[in-house]
């Protein structure tokens, strides 16, 4: 383990993951328990979320920037590669502080701001092939922007212009979802697709990856897409933000052992990656992406990562967190390590930094001036797009609505 | 011709559309070598192989939720749910995500799904084995809700539904699976009548008895005893729920000035009120009597002992009749 000027360690970082304090004292539960005095209500047995396997967190790029090695993650990536997954991160994390401002401005109604999980976002979007197919929530703004999601898509589905509305083979990136885990079922079923259409394997082979939080594990959804997935092999990569929060409930109402640990229970392998380090994310996504492409099935990815911002701006932590906890996941900021390790390897000069700042004020601008000048849909729009066969009840409600607006014209046009 | 059971005909339309898209999956729990708990889908894994007829985990939402999946990878999937009171695992991955997928994407996707569900009573069964809940459906802008009640239709609307490109809901009226009628099983669906319209069952000038599913043998029953009493009952079969076929149920009130509306599902807030409403709306000066309903009642469904008590029969359909004729 390595101990830097930051003050973080790795092993420090490994104790949060793992909470190895914690499960020294769930042992004397346990024997507590055995004793057969039950342990205090609601808090029985041992320390949820907590790792027996110190060695669990797959690791590239430690917090202060140093490369490490990990067996079976080989990294081909070169120095622009890393210079890229730096100016993706950058770029995606400006969209999120300018829709947070357009959001107090009154120009969106709500945002959910990715900020914090960028690596875990970029490198694995970043380690998909074109034609692999990705399922994402509601956050995924770093994702959309790799599989080329124009920004002002996503401000219209915040502003409450659409509710999303992109084509998702285009992108090969499904439409946002709300509902927490729904999207896992569809991914594994667009996966049994991929085995029916035969392109497993071989040269034309395709996989799907599906994106979904901590909170999300316990729905039942995502436990019966890791029971289809499992069971018919589906060419399909799990993806898990573990970003401790699922609003103001931390990841031990979710689960009382590591997230990644539930995979073995249903036949298939797990593994938690920093997810805050953008080399590690991109090496596993990417190993786990050719073994669903080649026929082995699933893998469920826990990028063990950190929700820096609220959940959405209509949220706030300050009721249920301690700030002392954001300032350490700071010292981790998954961008800061990838510049210090650009900088002390000499991959990056002062000049490639700027024009990425330059690069992201300018976007600001583009994505802060498509928000403003959004029109609103028409009225009639309400109908559009219900059916694709002929809509009885729509088409008839339609007509008297657009009569009832007709009746206002003397008044001024409101449609 | 061909005299099949409605079972049969369900089970010869689903082989027809196996047969004429390579896309068309069927899914569900015992689907398989069973051939489903009803046999609908009997020998069709045996034909069509493990990979089309799917055999899935006992889990409702992940069976309407991969194939939500399936479909967004091009395939036409049949969910067979087991029993009605199965479906409400699924109901969330049913109203949130199959109803919603076009209208979220703006026309950019298309979800051409066909969930099956054996529907109501009259079978003996236990608990969640004999509900109506197409009204659930009904009410969720998106999906269109259709009900067969004999195995013309059956052979018919199944193939229809697969066929079209919006998610259908097809209820099959579960104690009626074993009756028989003719089927044209060389025929070509795009004769059928449309998906979306209603059935003239029989001819009548007095009352408009509105109905669907396993109601519509007991309404045909009524309509016969009816003519004892010198009534003529005009047998409207709904067969689609939504869309309502109104321009079918508003010609034939016109005609005949009164309306009974009869399922097996609570009258509460059930399909009666929506054809009511709109009878009156469309009907105002055509009508002699106000629009009645017969139904199931306010109560979950009761034990089987009780059910003959809860379901419509010919009495209580003849009873709303004559209360029509008491205005």
């Amino acid at each position: 383990m390595t101990v830097e000027p930051g003050g973080a360690t790795t092993a420090a970082l490994h104790r949060q993951a793992g909470q190895a304090d914690q499960a020294g004292q769930a042992g004397q539960a346990d024997q507590a328990g055995q004793a057969g005095q039950p342990a205090q209500a609601g808090r029985p047995g041992p320390a949820p979320g907590r790792s027996d396997e110190p060695d669990g967190l797959i690791q590239l790029l430690t917090p202060e920037g140093e490369r490490t090695d990990r067996a079976g993650y080989p990294l081909d990536l070169s120095a622009a590669d890393i210079r890229g997954l730096y100016r993706d991160m950058a770029l995606v994390r400006r969209i999120d502080t300018e829709a947070i401002s357009l959001q107090r401005q009154g120009e969106l109604g709500i945002w959910a701001s990715l900020l914090g999980q960028e690596a875990a976002q970029i490198g694995s979007a970043r380690a998909l092939a074109a034609s692999d197919m990705v399922f994402p929530t509601y956050r995924e703004h770093g994702v959309a922007w790799c599989r080329g999601i124009a920004p002002a898509k996503l401000l219209e589905l915040y502003r409450g212009v659409s509710h999303g509305g992109w084509a998702p083979e285009e992108h090969k990136f499904h439409l946002y979802t709300i509902v927490i885990g729904s999207q896992t079922l569809h991914a594994t079923g667009y996966a049994m697709g991929i085995q029916r259409d035969g392109a497993v394997g071989g040269d034309r082979a395709e996989a799907v990856i599906v994106y979904f939080g901590d909170g999300a594990t316990s729905q039942g959804d995502v436990n019966e897409a890791f029971v289809w997935a499992s069971v018919f092999n589906a060419p399909i990569v799990f993806f898990c933000q573990n970003n401790q929060w699922a609003i103001s409930e931390p990841l031990e109402k979710q689960s009382r052992i590591p997230l990644y640990r539930r995979a073995n229970g249903f036949g298939f392998p797990g593994l938690r990656v920093d997810g805050n380090d953008v080399l590690a994310c991109y090496a596993v996504t990417r190993k786990a992406m050719q073994a669903a492409r080649e026929g082995q099935g699933p893998t469920l990815i826990e990028a063990f990562t950190y929700r820096m911002g609220a959940h959405t701006t209509t949220d706030d932590p300050t009721r249920y967190r301690l700030a002392s906890e954001l300032e350490m996941w700071k010292l981790r900021d998954p961008i800061e390590r990838v510049r210090a390790y650009l900088v002390r390897t000499g991959q990056a000069s002062p000049e490639f930094f700027a024009d990425v700042d330059a690069e992201a004020d300018k976007l600001g601008a583009e994505v802060r001036e498509a928000c403003r000048t959004m029109p609103d849909p028409p009225p009639l729009a309400i109908f559009d797009d219900v059916y694709a066969g002929p809509d009885a009840i729509g088409a008839a409600e339609r007509e008297q609505f657009a009569a009832y607006l007709d009746s206002f014209a003397a008044e001024g046009d409101r449609r | 011709m061909t005299r099949l059971t409605l079972s049969r005909a369900l089970n010869e339309g689903l082989r027809k559309a196996l047969e004429n898209d390579p896309k068309v999956l069927i899914m569900g729990e015992d689907v398989g070598k069973l051939g489903g708990v009803f046999r609908v889908t009997d020998g069709l894994q045996k034909d069509f192989g493990e990979d089309r007829v799917i055999d899935t985990p006992l889990a409702e939402s992940g069976i309407v939720g991969t194939a939500i999946g399936l479909a967004l990878r091009g395939y036409r999937p049949v969910c067979e749910i087991q029993f009605d009171g199965f479906v409400y695992p699924a109901f969330d991955q049913i109203v949130s995500q199959l109803a919603k997928m076009r209208y979220r994407s703006r026309g950019n996707v298309r979800l051409p799904v066909t969930i099956r569900i054996p529907c109501g009573g009259g079978i003996g069964a236990v608990e969640h084995h004999s509900e109506s809940p197409e009204v659930l459906f009904a009410h969720t802008a998106g999906l269109r809700v259709v009900a067969c009640a004999d195995a013309a239709d059956a052979f018919a609307m199944i193939q229809q539904s697969i066929a079209c490109d919006d998610p259908v809901i097809f209820f099959e009226p579960k104690r009626r699976y074993w009756d028989k009628s003719e089927v044209e099983v060389a025929s070509d669906v795009a004769d059928a009548l449309p998906l979306d319209r209603a059935r003239v069952a029989l001819e009548g000038s007095d009352v408009t008895v509105c109905c669907y599913g396993p109601m519509v043998r007991t309404c045909l029953e009524s309509a016969i005893a009816a003519r004892e009493d010198g009534r003529s009952v005009e047998v409207i079969d709904l067969r689609s729920l939504a869309p309502l076929d109104m321009d079918a149920i508003a010609a034939s009130v016109r005609k005949t000035g009164r309306c009974v509306v009869v399922h097996e599902a609570p009258v509460y807030a059930g399909l009666g009120a929506e054809i009511a409403a709109r009878v009156t709306e469309q009907c105002f000066y055509h009508l002699e009597a106000p629009v009645l309903r017969v139904g199931g009642f306010h109560t979950p469904y009761p034990p089987s002992r009780l059910e003959e008590h809860y379901l419509p029969d010919l009495d209580r359909v003849l009873d709303a009749v004559d209360r029509t004729f008491g205005y």
